[in-house]
């Protein structure tokens, strides 16, 4: 796709480094921050975008600070108000190409209601969810995403509150688009903000973001490759549910309770295996609770992909025909009409 | 049978009984009929927050009082000349406040034994034969059973029918003062459209009441009221919040620019957000947000979007959108809040007025955080007044605060409406990009310190926006602590700025120079404009003036005050227009000051005036 240069030159084709600003970019040298904006860039750049459509809204935190650094429209709202601040914004243009960006706190913590809403209303809004299980920009307090028992700034002697989990979060508020990827795996990252971009309505993805200075290492066990293929399962529609460093482990449902099997020795070819649909609700309610800590034993792998999507009216499509089909109602109703009321009288 | 014609100036009736007994619809009837009558008139609902309190008991009681005359009517006047009581807590708690010599109308079948007993009446102490109505002129009709017996043909349930009872009361008032049932049957007839056998049940009922007046033999007088000599025109009944939605929409058409409101309920600003969804077909858009930072937030983000962007809410809602207003002006977009303000702190007194949230509307933000804020002073006086908030938002890119009350919310005044025609249209521009700049720059100002309005979607000027503090022009981060200095001081000289485009503060009445100036804002007006009125016939030195421009002030109010010898400010607050007036103009400002989540009375703000004159 292409776009036309605002000088009127022709159709220019950008390229990554055109979604870049002119503002040095800030966050901490090794975050992993760096990789999501460059690969947000990157599939802009392909994706043929129209910088002057788009609009990153965002909270408060360190992933807040993207809008910054995309030469697009922007705005670094209030901790938590960036989902109510886009859905006001898509009422008002519901042309625009909004991107929300937040992060465990500012999304799950201090805007965990905003963020329960706009999922449930269905404005088509993308929604991408730093998850670095830390405050950073605060320092290094534990958030609603840290493992229980985690020592912080603010847990001494460890965390005792349980930990939330986001795509449990977003399906129960009868999300239209769910999904997880990884700052370290960079062709899934830009694939999954592919699949974002081509959902219409709320999309939700989690994004599992290294926090080096903080909370360096907290998804290790899933991003590194000694330690990935064992603990990670990539989701693909209609493929069965493989994982292993030699693809030889899968996933068996009992009933309603997922089982890991080994190919290799317990006597089950890939036909027996759980087929990954996109579509199932039922199913990706499973997926959200194979949320298990890796360190344990029998630990179920950690999904990564589209765990579920489906088609909904959006809120701002519905509000748009209710105003067509009032407008319609009420022809030549105009302003006389309204400011007289029903009732008048003369005073002569 | 030969009925007496009496003629009045001016009455005042105060209409009460159960919160379930419709004396809100009751009133807002007679109020209706009275306005097409062509009296002036105010109204003062009074209910509890409850929906339904315990039936009968004291907390439970709903009120809705109504002053209407052939003279200018400013107040819905202090005692009344007739109450109605529906049943015996009503007559409690209205009683003291019946003029002498007035007229009781009282439903006898509310005095039963249980209903005395939850209006804690003595034992065997019936109001009604214990002698504590002599020197009223009491009314005694058993409207209950009245209303059971004409409707004993009909199919409905007991409670159904007991429920129309208030429709009895209205066609005894109606006959009473000598009006017809043509605009209430026409009302009712709308309203129950669907529901035939409930509509035919209140007309029955209604006309019952209307002859029960006629042939009752105990009436020999009817009274009647004359056309108030308001300027000629064709006038409407118009309540504050219904003015408000009235003036959004119109700022909209006027402006061109769609009309978004953000909002959640509460009390008592629910009622606009009701309206405005009623009226799409202006292309409207309300949003129910699911809270009242969404609501600030969603308002933001239609503003950011080129929308007349407007939230709207009460004293805690304020307090919630706190943060919100200041990265509304910090991004220097225009946003209109309302603040309908009800008795405070916290939950306070939800269906009572006050002024109390003024300071709240200067200085409740964190930080240097300027907002001009105007205020409304009666119910027709909303239309103008959200027009004007919202001219000066899109004209001056900054939220705007428009405070109206409880008071001016529910009550209801006659206007003399404006033609479309005749509204100026509000004149508002988008950025777009010009050849010469190379780069856009967002915080670049004109020669009146504002900066343009560049909508997401426009071609060639991306830029970014947000709380933090910006680099003047470009809007860049930055820390800068010049900068800082520069743009704290920027944002405020802004918001000063207005001050050249509003008008000159008027003085309402009396001379520009004088002994006493009585300065008001808000809802103190109809109680102001009296008293002031009342002394200038007295011939007292007396002046009245009301302030719509609270931030910035009028730039004469100043000299104004100097003018007067004393400056009186009646508040429904401890002070805090006095306080603001002392600390900008050093004036010793007297303050006058009533916080019972009730209005200023005339009589006692009349009685202030004349002690320290």
């Amino acid at each position: 796709m292409t776009t036309l240069s605002s000088n009127g030159d022709g159709p220019i084709q950008l390229k990554a480094k055109d979604f870049a600003t002119d503002q040095d970019v800030r966050w901490c040298p090794g975050c992993g921050d760096y990789s999501i904006l460059k690969q947000v860039q990157s599939v802009f750049a392909d994706l043929g975008k129209n910088r002057d459509n788009v609009v990153f809204v965002s909270g408060i935190g360190c992933s807040s600070r993207f809008p910054y650094y995309m030469e697009t429209y922007g705005m670094h709202s209030i901790h938590g108000r960036a989902p109510a601040i886009a859905a006001g914004l898509k009422m008002a243009n519901p042309g625009l190409d909004i991107w929300v960006i937040t992060g465990d706190g500012d999304g799950l913590s201090i805007g965990g209601n905003h963020l329960l809403h706009a999922i449930r209303r269905n404005f088509n809004l993308k929604i991408l969810l730093f998850n670095n299980q830390i405050y950073g920009l605060t320092k290094g307090q534990y958030s609603p995403t840290s493992e229980i028992h985690k020592k912080t700034v603010t847990t001494p002697m460890g965390s005792i509150d349980h930990p939330l989990n986001p795509l449990m979060f977003a399906l129960g508020a009868n999300s239209t688009f769910i999904g997880r990827t990884m700052d370290r795996d960079p062709k899934h990252l830009q694939e999954m903000i592919r699949r974002c971009d081509a959902h219409q309505g709320t999309t939700f993805l989690e994004i599992y973001q290294n926090c080096n200075i903080f909370n360096d290492g907290a998804f290790f066990t899933f991003t590194e490759k000694e330690s990935k293929p064992e603990h990670t399962i990539i989701l693909t529609h209609g493929q069965p549910l493989v994982f292993g460093h030699n693809q030889n482990m899968g996933i068996r449902l009992d009933g309603w309770k997922p089982v890991i099997v080994d190919l290799e020795k317990d006597g089950f070819s890939k036909d027996d295996l759980w087929i990954h649909d996109e579509t199932d609700q039922v199913k990706a309610f499973i997926l959200t609770k194979m949320f298990d800590d890796p360190s344990g034993e029998n630990a179920l792998p950690r999904p990564f992909g589209i765990f579920f999507q489906s088609a909904r009216s959006c809120y701002e499509a519905l509000l748009f025909e209710q105003i067509d089909e009032a407008k319609k109602a009420k022809p030549g109703f105009d302003l006389d009409k309204l400011i007289a009321g029903s009732q008048t009288w003369e005073i002569a | 049978m030969n009925m007496e014609l009496q003629e009045k100036k001016a009455v005042i009736i105060k209409f009460a009984g159960d919160s379930g007994d419709g004396m809100q619809l009751t009133g807002g009837l007679f109020t209706s009929d009275t306005a097409l009558s062509g009296s002036d008139l105010a109204t003062f609902p009074d209910f509890p927050a409850e929906i339904r309190a315990p039936v009968g008991t004291l907390a439970g009681v709903s009120g809705f009082q109504l002053h209407f005359g052939s003279t200018e009517i400013f107040t819905p006047g202090d005692n009344f000349d007739v109450l109605v009581a529906m049943n015996a807590a009503a007559l409690k708690v209205n009683i003291d406040y019946v003029n002498k010599g007035g007229t009781i109308i009282i439903n006898e079948d509310g005095f039963d034994d249980k209903n005395l007993r939850l209006a804690k009446y003595p034992e065997g102490a019936n109001p009604l034969d214990n002698g504590i109505l002599s020197g009223f002129e009491i009314i005694k009709i058993p409207v209950t059973k009245l209303t059971r017996e004409a409707l004993k043909d009909v199919v409905l349930s007991t409670k159904e029918k007991d429920r129309c009872k208030n429709m009895f009361v209205l066609g005894f008032l109606l006959w009473r003062y000598n009006r017809n049932l043509d605009s209430t049957l026409s009302y009712l007839h709308a309203k129950f459209k669907k529901l035939p056998d409930i509509m035919a049940a209140n007309e029955i009922t209604l006309r019952t009441g209307y002859h029960f007046g006629e042939t009752a033999e105990e009436f020999t007088s009817r009274f009647t009221v004359r056309p108030a000599p308001l300027e000629k025109g064709t006038y409407r009944s118009v309540m504050g919040n219904e003015a408000i939605v009235l003036g959004l929409i119109t700022a909209s058409q006027k402006s061109g620019l769609p009309l978004f409101y953000g909002s959640y309920p509460i009390t008592p600003a629910s009622n606009i957000l009701q309206g405005l969804a009623n009226h799409k077909h202006f292309g409207v858009k309300t949003f129910q947000a699911e809270d009242e930072i969404a609501a600030i937030g969603s308002a933001i983000g239609a503003a950011y979007g080129g929308n007349l962007a407007v939230t709207g809410t009460s004293g805690p809602g304020m307090a919630l959108k706190g943060e919100a207003m200041g990265l509304a002006l910090m991004l220097e977009l225009p946003l209109v809040i309302i603040n309908v303000q009800r008795g405070g702190p916290s939950t306070g007194l939800p269906t009572k007025t006050e002024q109390a949230d003024l300071l709240q509307a200067l200085y409740g933000r964190n930080g240097e955080s300027p907002v001009p804020v105007i205020a409304t002073k009666t119910p027709a006086d909303c239309y103008e007044t959200t027009i004007e908030a919202c001219r000066i938002a899109v004209q001056h890119m900054t939220p705007v605060i428009l405070l109206s009350d409880g008071y001016i919310a529910n009550g209801a005044e006659p206007w003399k409406f404006p033609k479309a025609a005749d509204i100026p249209e509000i004149k508002v521009g988008f950025a777009s990009k010009k050849d010469s700049e190379e780069v856009f720059l967002p915080y670049k100002r004109d020669e009146n310190l504002v900066r343009e309005w560049a909508i997401p979607g426009a071609a060639g000027l991306t830029h970014r926006i947000g709380g933090l503090e910006k680099q003047a022009d470009t809007g860049n981060v930055s820390y800068d602590p010049a900068n800082h200095e520069y743009m704290v001081k920027i944002r405020e000289a802004k918001v000063e700025k207005i001050a050249d485009f509003i008008p000159p503060q008027q003085i309402e009445s009396g001379a520009e120079k004088g002994k006493v100036l009585i300065l008001g804002w808000g809802s103190t007006f109809g109680v102001c404009a009296s008293v002031a009125r009342r002394m200038l016939d007295e011939g007292c030195s007396v002046s009245h003036a009301h302030l719509r421009y609270l931030k910035p002030f009028p730039k004469n109010l100043g000299v104004l005050l100097s003018n007067f010898e004393k400056v009186i400010i009646p508040e429904i607050n401890n002070g805090q227009l006095s306080k603001v007036i002392r600390d900008k103009f050093l004036t010793p400002a007297i303050s006058y000051n009533k916080i019972m989540g009730m209005p200023i009375a005339h009589q006692e703000l009349y009685d202030f005036v004349k002690s320290i004159y």
